[in-house]
């Protein structure tokens, strides 16, 4: 048998669409691909998901915006981003450049302004799926979040749906929730194509020397390895809970943590934090799941997905 | 595709302790020959449950002793947390993982340094940026203006580090402390005004106070100036934008009054950010 049959088939489907590996990065660790691609072959992604766009220019929050914390760190970044019409003359014309698919992550302060970002995306050939990060705070309702009522979860999924046209919709959950399986199943419920978890976990950090908070917006979101386990065990419960796939993600620093994600129900995986701890950590990733795969006689990487 | 690494194991050369928590320590690295003043490094603490690197201005590089390879790389740090603790806890020797050079440093085209009277200012851990940019321009011989770096500390506990490497480059170099315990008292501003000392060009580095009050200064007085800016980080290399500053007119790559300091700076135009 030649090397070259014998080489694991990575590749994965997800919503009707083929990826040739499923490792994408996480929405925010990694912008539109511009910096990172001096260091990774973005042609080698599975996708590249790029940091959450609004309808218009977000300034964000205050600084101090990321501190570190036992294995991981929080941000309260506050979605600072130059707005849709910005990332698609200059985001999505850098990423047409190269041969991998794109998915576009969405923000906004109310479904108005969803909806004005998901109807602009619809119709462009250089965005593959559409990921909905549902986390942001809902201003027109007080301080919640759409991603922890829901009822209003399947409502805002219902309105992307609708817009979306033929793209995929995925609804990106918080962990910041009593029942991760339940805001899944509304996810569903609204007609998404797919679920992606976990975003952030609201936390906290005193500098008890200055006796202040650390973090400019006192809270920010906590990621990175100290949240896997959590994650993975989201994962597992969110994937049992429906039959859209799922991009599961938390803390994924090496292959291990990756196939370990996607055995508790993943049909793809996103690494996040560990990006910023080293620069090309992503193709350390997936060469390293490559090789489980080779190591395990693995022949199809699908056989893995939700193994338990 | 092509890709580079700026993310590399270097060994410790040497370790040298200043003053009291503060240390010199040296890499041997093939990762900032082409390193300007002004631009940082990220240290990576030893211990793995510490991920994200610590930000530290490159103090100076110089090419390896004969049969030596890479070049090396020195950076002055003071202990400000665990951090930079475990990092001034390893030996010459010791392995690291550093990332860089990074960010802009201070611009010095000739059409900018040409006739001008420089002064470096540097207030406590500002110091060290500005010893690699003094070292280069000293060693420009087209630069008719004078330099002189004017060092601030809050007293004499420090002992004044790293002015002796400055006097060694053969800048005119002035002490100032809050306190009078030496040099002149007050500020290093004060010290300005009050030695005379002519600027035609600010280069600063030093505590957020001390650079506000160089704002206020050059732009009274219409002196060019450029200040090195620090910020909590997470990638270095403008993908997260944990690091911003606010800035006068809105910012080309982020559309609005934000710009990244580990990307866009950390060296400004004085003009150009809201300190
Ligand atoms: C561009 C730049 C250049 C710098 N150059 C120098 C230098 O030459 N010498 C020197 O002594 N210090 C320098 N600093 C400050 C240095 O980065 C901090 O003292 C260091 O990160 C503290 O880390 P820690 O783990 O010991 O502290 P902790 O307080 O335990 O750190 C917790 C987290 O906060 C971050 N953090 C805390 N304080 C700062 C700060 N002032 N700036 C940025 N991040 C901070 C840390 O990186 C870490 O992620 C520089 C900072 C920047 C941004
Ligand atoms: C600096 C930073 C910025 C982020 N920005 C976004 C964002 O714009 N949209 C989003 O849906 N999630 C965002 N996230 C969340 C990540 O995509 C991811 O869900 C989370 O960090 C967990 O993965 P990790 O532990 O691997 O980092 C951000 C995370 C970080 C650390
Ligand atoms: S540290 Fe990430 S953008 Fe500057």
């Amino acid at each position: 048998m030649s090397t070259q049959e014998s080489r694991p088939d990575l590749g994965i489907d997800f919503a009707g669409h083929h990826f040739r590996n499923p490792v994408t990065v996480a929405s925010g660790t990694f912008g539109s691909g511009l910096e990172y691609s001096r260091f990774v072959d973005l042609n080698t992604l599975g996708a590249v998901t790029t940091k959450g766009v609004s309808d218009k220019p977000w300034e964000g929050n205050p600084t101090p915006r990321v501190t570190e914390t036992p294995s991981g760190m929080m941000n309260a970044i506050g979605l600072q981003n130059p707005g849709v019409d910005v990332f698609i003359e200059r985001d999505l014309k850098f990423l047409a450049g190269y041969d991998v698919p794109v998915i576009v992550n969405v923000c906004g302060h109310s479904v108005e302004e969803y909806e004005a970002v998901v109807e602009r995306l619809a119709d462009d050939d250089r965005v593959e799926m559409l990921e909905i990060n549902v986390s942001c705070p809902n201003v027109k309702q007080g301080a919640i979040q759409f991603g922890t009522d829901p009822g209003m979860l399947t409502e805002v999924t219902g309105k992307c749906r609708s817009k979306a046209k033929n793209k995929p919709v995925i609804m990106k959950l918080t962990p910041n929730v009593t029942s991760i399986a339940e805001m899944a199943k509304a996810a569903e419920q609204g007609g998404a194509d797919g679920i992606s978890l976990i975003n952030t976990f609201t936390a906290m950090k005193i500098d008890i020397y200055r006796r202040r908070f650390v973090l400019g917006n006192r809270t920010g979101g906590l990621s990175g390895p100290a949240i896997h386990p959590i994650a993975v065990r989201m994962v597992y419960e969110a994937s049992h809970a429906v039959k859209i796939p799922v991009i599961g993600m938390g803390g994924i620093a090496t292959a291990e943590d990756a196939i370990e994600m996607m055995m508790a129900g993943a049909v793809m995986v996103a690494v996040g934090m560990v990006n910023f701890t080293k620069p090309d950590a992503v193709t350390d990733i997936i060469n390293g799941m490559e090789k489980y795969l080779t190591d395990t006689k693995t022949h199809d990487i699908r056989s893995i997905i939700g193994l338990l | 595709m092509e890709t580079e690494k700026i993310r590399k194991r270097s060994r410790i050369t040497e370790k040298e302790l200043l003053a009291p928590d503060i240390y010199r320590l040296s890499f041997e690295t093939d990762l900032c020959s082409s390193a300007e003043p002004g631009q940082f490094i990220l240290v990576y603490p030893p211990d793995g449950a510490k991920l994200l690197g610590r930000p530290i201005c490159i103090a100076d590089v110089t090419s390896a002793g004969s049969g030596d390879a890479g070049q090396r790389l020195s950076i002055v740090f003071r202990i400000a947390g665990s951090g930079t603790r475990e990092i001034a806890s390893c030996e010459k020797n010791d392995i690291l993982f550093i990332e860089g050079p990074l960010g802009h440093g201070y611009p010095s085209d000739d059409d900018l340094l040409k006739g001008r009277d420089i002064v470096l200012l540097g207030g406590g851990l500002g110091a060290p940026s500005l010893l690699f940019l003094a070292k280069k321009l000293a060693e420009r011989k087209d630069i008719p203006g004078s330099i002189t770096v004017i060092l601030g500390y809050r007293d004499s506990s420090l002992d004044h580090f790293l002015a002796d490497d400055f006097r060694r480059i053969g800048i005119e170099t002035l002490i100032a402390t809050d306190d009078g315990s030496e040099g002149i008292r007050g500020n290093v501003l004060d010290a300005m005004d009050s030695s005379g000392i002519r600027a035609d060009l600010i280069y600063a580095c030093g505590p957020m106070p001390m650079l506000s009050a160089v704002k206020r200064y050059s732009t009274e007085r219409s002196i060019p100036a450029y200040v090195s800016l620090e910020e909590h980080m997470a990638c270095g290399v403008g993908v997260c934008l944990g690091c911003v500053v606010r800035t006068a007119e809105k910012d080309p790559h982020s559309h609005v009054y934000n710009a990244r300091i580990c990307t866009e700076g950390p060296v400004f135009d004085i003009k150009d950010v809201e300190i």
